[in-house]
């Protein structure tokens, strides 16, 4: 937590660094090596859950403001995806079936004769690949002036979140004609003519994942070494001074409010890609709530916890479900509670507390740069 | 598709089913098989989980979560299929082992699960998915990893699978015969249209009002209405129902705004013994929650009704009532998912093998005679001829069979002149 | 739509939706209060609200259950006793929650919303393996069902009646308790400053057990009297949370005259546009109303004056 008492490489620490490897070599290498490539898959869906709770830690851990609502973000970045990949598999051909073949099944079905206005540019990739980044920024944006100009903050403004995510769900599932209505947007097929559905493909998709993660990863580091991450900090913990300085505050509580939304979009787009289906239920106010779980496991502090706190708790998940599903429920919730009475801090704050100091005992002890006044930092950090 | 509502149904019924009875294998009733078991490389050419003496399904329904209270019927009626056909010996001199997994009531995890029973598991079949949404979520995996699935919910169409049996009807199954017979008997020409908001209620009053509008004379609809699930106050609606004193209320209301609508309903002061409502989401599952009291009166249209009789279903109630417990109900889609295994296992022993493609090759007409809801057939497009009936709501959360259609109606997931 | 009507009969229905509007007002204001004064009394943000509802929910039905065997003749009475009940029961309930969860985090009220969003996810699946994952449903007397026939075609629902009388009962009640008792006094003395309450003898930590011990004891009361008009399941409580919380934001946190008039508009505007428009699209634009209005006043439509 205080980077500038460690050697430092660049704009990283060493031991930010040393994190970010064993981070690296447990997913681009461990797990590939050990999983099939149906566990792998899985384990590629957790993972863009991670860049939501990568985005929480930087608007809720640094600065401040707890989104109930990050599924919005998710959810519009996966459905312009999954807009892309519906247009590509309804070609002409594949939908010769339909009265009027070539626009998306769920749409013939509802007498759609022709494609939405705000459909047609999903055509091409380019701008899907913009859109994917563009919409759930510009609606964080829109979202978080109104709010935070206002000064609206803490618990009113998670239960807003809130009610824009369960607004925009009432209003996906009832404009089926247009969205897919609760099914969702199924049955993706390829990109550009590549079949997504396929072992070889997955497992690429896995790598693009991961290399985006770390991007995602190395950017908040940037951002929170930087002033600006300094200054969000600051506001964290005393709004009022911070104005006081000068700074407009809000200006940084609306960018770090869409700097997660973006993290977010680009979770939900590789969701899609790597599911094949994006569906309302990701969207709405449950799954938002879980999203914030994964963080405050990881640490809310921690970068690199959340990663390890999503995979952590998705992992408990599948397993908890599949041997005794009555029970699930009851771990998460006690999850829940354990997380904010016991560890505040979550996993980050378990390593901090418990296994760094041994370490650098340990590492002491080999007789390398014996610098006990060193201050433990870490690589969970 | 008949359209004759006078026939006398329940003799017809009786009839036919003890004809079949004649034949039927229930469990328990014939001694354990004891013919040799053909050998496992050559019923299981494509790696399924068979052994010489078991072979593994998989069920997929949702045990956590919203769906957990609908589907739950589902799994028991499963599991009784199983355990009976198990009790006869098995299929093709095989025991069934069953890995149940939970969907929770959420769509990406379904697909997931579906995955691990045809990846890890090699289940010979599935049977699972209750939602339209589980299933559309689940579908591409059955169809990239060669899977069968038997899906037990009545739905609304507009799907066909090599990979999917659906032993529930497709819409047309369900409202066509209804609202004739509504048409007919009750002298109905105006309709209230009614649904929760999503797929299955928009797709089903959408052919409601076609046929309502197209092939029934001088018969209009007077309103139309949609409601987020879960809704639970309806009070402005039935003012509306007040102001436009529609001849029949036709209600897709699912889950738990069912019970607030009639509740509310009866509230009111709308008497259904005098309003007549016609609802296709009501089964004896859901009177359970809505309370007879306030829903005696109205008309269901399904397949099955626990109140049949007719020997199959005796006995199927019976070993139901054994194996769960005294107060379980039995609704349709509970009826339905029974019809899987069986199905599933007749299918199998017709086409001599486990092989995916060869079952899904056999199924057309493959039958069920010991059905509770009477003979049903698979259809080439992987639906189920079977019949529509009407049952009115009784006070005791039974229904009371009003009307049966007299032949079995045929499945028909793309209707022409419905679209 | 009304070509063919005669005056009387659009007044009837005007006369009938309104009350429409006035059930969906009491229902809205019923299930605010609890919550209103766990919130904005107690800053505390409980997401298993619905849950403590559910609960009286349960209560009712296992109430009715036994009256029907042991007490079939005072059947017609039982929902007054049931109601009793549900007050215990959440109320206790509340205030075994608030000794082993709530009072470690009064300092961190994003993490009760946290904790208590855990405690609903651990109460739902407690009473799907206690009550079972079925919907259950709550015979009422016969004397509360059907409706009364004021004119020839207006009619009002008995129910209805019940729900009014009792939120205004409850809403009575705990206005006299909060500006008349001696709680209610060492309540808004907490609220306002923790410190000098305590240094002046307040016993801080028994008024914060029992202002959310009746916070929750409300809602079990509400709980009870929705059995009258909607369904009792293991989920049914995740319904109500957000559209509760909409309602006592938009009031203002800390007022309770905000809350009754949130209620009310909320609730009017809902029932009006759902009889002009479908149930759906009602609902989306009475939320979005709210949230734009919340918006351009963030701290609700009635509030104390505090500057941040």
């Amino acid at each position: 937590m205080n980077p500038e008492t460690t050697p430092r490489t660049g704009f990283l620490t060493r031991s930010q660094l040393v994190g970010i490897a064993l981070l690296a070599l447990l997913i681009v290498v461990l797990l590939p090596l050990t999983l099939d490539i149906f566990r792998l898959n899985l384990v590629g869906k957790y993972l863009t859950y991670a860049f939501v709770a990568i985005g929480l830690v930087m608007c809720w851990g640094y600065g401040g403001i707890l989104s109930l609502g990050q599924g919005i973000f998710f959810g519009l970045g996966g459905y312009c995806m999954a807009m892309f990949l519906k247009l590509e598999a309804s070609s002409v051909e594949n939908t010769k079936i339909q009265s009027t073949p070539g626009i998306p099944d769920f749409m013939d079905w509802n007498q759609l004769t022709a494609l939405p206005w705000f459909w047609k540019p999903f055509a091409s990739f380019p701008f899907t690949l913009v859109a994917v980044i563009l919409v759930p920024t510009l609606f964080a944006f829109i979202i978080g002036t109104a709010m935070f100009r206002r000064r609206v903050g803490g618990v009113y403004f998670g239960i807003i979140t809130q009610a824009i995510a369960a607004i925009l769900t009432i209003l996906i599932i009832g404009q089926q004609g247009y969205t897919g209505g609760i099914n969702g947007i199924t049955d993706l097929r390829t990109l550009h003519g590549w079949d997504i559905r396929t072992d070889h493909a997955k497992f690429i998709l896995y790598f693009v994942n991961a290399a985006l993660l770390f991007g995602v990863i190395g950017l908040c580091f940037l951002v929170r070494q930087s002033k600006l991450g300094r200054i969000l900090v600051a506001m964290r913990d005393k709004e009022d001074r911070v104005r006081f300085s000068g700074y407009d505050v809000a200006s940084f509580k609306i960018f770090v409010f869409a700097f997660a939304a973006a993290l977010s979009a680009i979770g939900g787009a590789m969701f899609t890609l790597q599911v094949g289906f994006m569906s309302p239920s990701f969207v709405g106010i449950v799954p938002s709530v879980e999203m914030v779980i994964y963080t405050a496991v990881g640490g809310r502090l921690s970068i690199l916890g959340a990663v390890y706190g999503t995979l952590l708790v998705n992992f408990a998940k599948t397993t908890f479900s599949e041997s005794f599903p009555e029970l699930w429920l009851l771990g998460l919730g006690g999850l829940f509670i354990a997380v904010v009475l016991a560890f505040p801090a979550g996993l980050a704050g378990i390593y901090d507390s418990h296994i760094a100091p041994r370490l650098a005992k340990w590492f002491s002890r080999k007789g390398r740069t014996p610098t006990p006044a060193m201050p433990v930092s870490t690589p969970a950090e | 598709m008949p359209k004759d509502p006078t026939s006398g149904p329940v003799d017809q019924t009786r009839r036919r089913l003890l004809m079949g009875a004649a034949a039927l294998p229930l469990a328990g009733l014939l001694p354990k098989s004891v013919l040799a078991a053909p050998a496992t490389a050559a019923v299981n050419t494509t790696g399924l989980a068979v052994t010489d003496t078991e072979v593994t399904v998989g069920i997929l329904h949702s045990v956590t979560g919203t769906m957990a209270i609908s589907e739950t019927g589902s799994v028991q009626a499963e599991k009784l299929a199983i355990e009976q056909i198990n009790a006869m010996g098995g299929v093709l001199g095989r025991k069934i082992k069953f890995i149940q997994e939970d969907g929770a009531s959420d769509w990406p995890t379904f697909a997931e699960k579906a995955k691990k029973l045809l990846v890890n598991d090699k289940c010979a079949s599935v049977f699972g998915c209750w939602t339209s949404a589980s299933r559309k979520a689940v579908l591409p995996v059955f169809e990239q990893y060669n899977g069968m699935l038997y899906y037990p919910t009545f739905y609304e169409g507009l799907e066909q699978s090599k990979n999917v049996i659906y032993t529930g009807q497709e819409a047309t199954q369900q409202i066509i015969a209804g609202l004739d017979w509504v048409n007919k008997t009750k002298n109905a020409k105006t309709f209230y249209l009614l649904g929760s908001d999503y797929i299955w209620p928009r797709t089903s009053n959408k052919i409601a009002r076609k046929h309502i509008e197209k092939y029934l004379k001088g018969c209009k609809v007077v309103g139309e209405e949609y409601f987020p699930l879960g809704h639970t106050q309806f009070n402005s609606v039935i003012n509306k129902i007040k102001l436009t004193k529609p001849d029949v209320i036709y209600a897709i209301i699912v889950g738990g705004s069912n019970v607030a609508f009639y509740k509310q309903l009866k509230a009111a002061g709308i008497d259904l013994s005098k309003q007549t409502l016609l609802t296709i989401s009501v089964t004896e599952d859901e009177i359970d929650g809505i309370g007879g009291e306030n829903i005696a009166g109205a008309f269901a249209c399904m397949k099955y009704f626990q109140s049949l009789d007719n020997a199959n279903n005796k006995a199927f109630v019976a070993a139901f009532k054994k194996m769960w417990g005294d107060k379980t109900v039995i609704g349709d889609v509970t009826q339905a998912a029974y019809l899987g295994p069986w199905l599933w296992k007749a299918t199998v022993e017709k086409a001599g093998s486990f092989d995916i493609d060869k079952v899904a090759a056999a199924s057309p007409d493959v039958e069920f005679k010991g059905a509770p809801e009477g003979y049903v057939k698979i259809h080439p497009n992987h639906h189920l001829w079977s019949k529509t009936r009407v049952g009115k709501a009784k006070l005791d959360g039974q229904f009371e069979l009003i009307y049966e259609t007299a032949d079995l109606v045929e499945p028909d997931p793309f209707p022409k002149g419905y679209q | 739509m009304f070509d063919s009507y005669s005056i009387s009969e659009l007044g009837s229905i005007f006369v009938m939706q309104g009350f429409a509007g006035l059930i969906l007002f009491s229902v809205y204001l019923l299930m605010a209060l609890g919550l209103a004064i766990i919130f904005g009394q107690m800053g505390v943000i409980n997401m298993a609200h619905g849950e403590f509802m559910i609960l009286g929910a349960y209560v009712t039905y296992f109430t009715s259950q036994a009256f029907q065997h042991f007490l079939p003749a005072l059947f017609p009475a039982y929902f007054f006793v049931a109601m009793a009940l549900a007050f215990v029961a959440s109320g206790t309930l509340g205030m075994i929650v608030e000794w082993g969860l709530i009072r470690h985090l009064y300092k961190r009220p994003l993490d009760t919303l946290l904790a208590t969003w855990g405690l609903s996810l651990i109460l739902q699946q407690v009473y799907r393996s206690v009550f079972g994952p079925r919907e259950v449903g709550v015979e009422l007397p016969a004397w509360m069902m059907g409706s009364l026939k004021l004119t020839d075609t207006i009619e009002v629902q008995i129910n209805g009646l019940f729900v009014m009388t009792l939120t205004v009962i409850i809403t009575a009640v705990v206005a006299v308790m909060m500006f008349r008792s001696r709680w209610g006094m060492q309540v808004r003395a907490v609220v306002l400053n923790r410190m000098m309450a305590s240094a002046v003898g307040i016993n801080t930590e028994r008024v914060d057990r029992l202002t959310f011990g009746i916070g929750c004891g409300i809602a079990g009361v509400a709980g009870s009297a929705f059995t009258m008009i909607g369904s009792t399941g293991p989920t049914a409580g995740q319904l109500y949370i957000v559209d509760t919380f909409l309602v006592v934001v938009f009031g203002g946190a800390q007022s309770l005259i905000g809350t009754i008039l949130s209620a009310l508009s909320i609730s009017q505007t809902q029932s009006t546009l759902e009889f002009f428009l479908s149930g759906s699209i009602a609902k989306v634009i009475t939320l979005l109303g709210v949230v734009g209005i919340l918006m351009l006043r963030p701290q609700g439509l009635f509030t104390l004056k505090v500057r941040r």
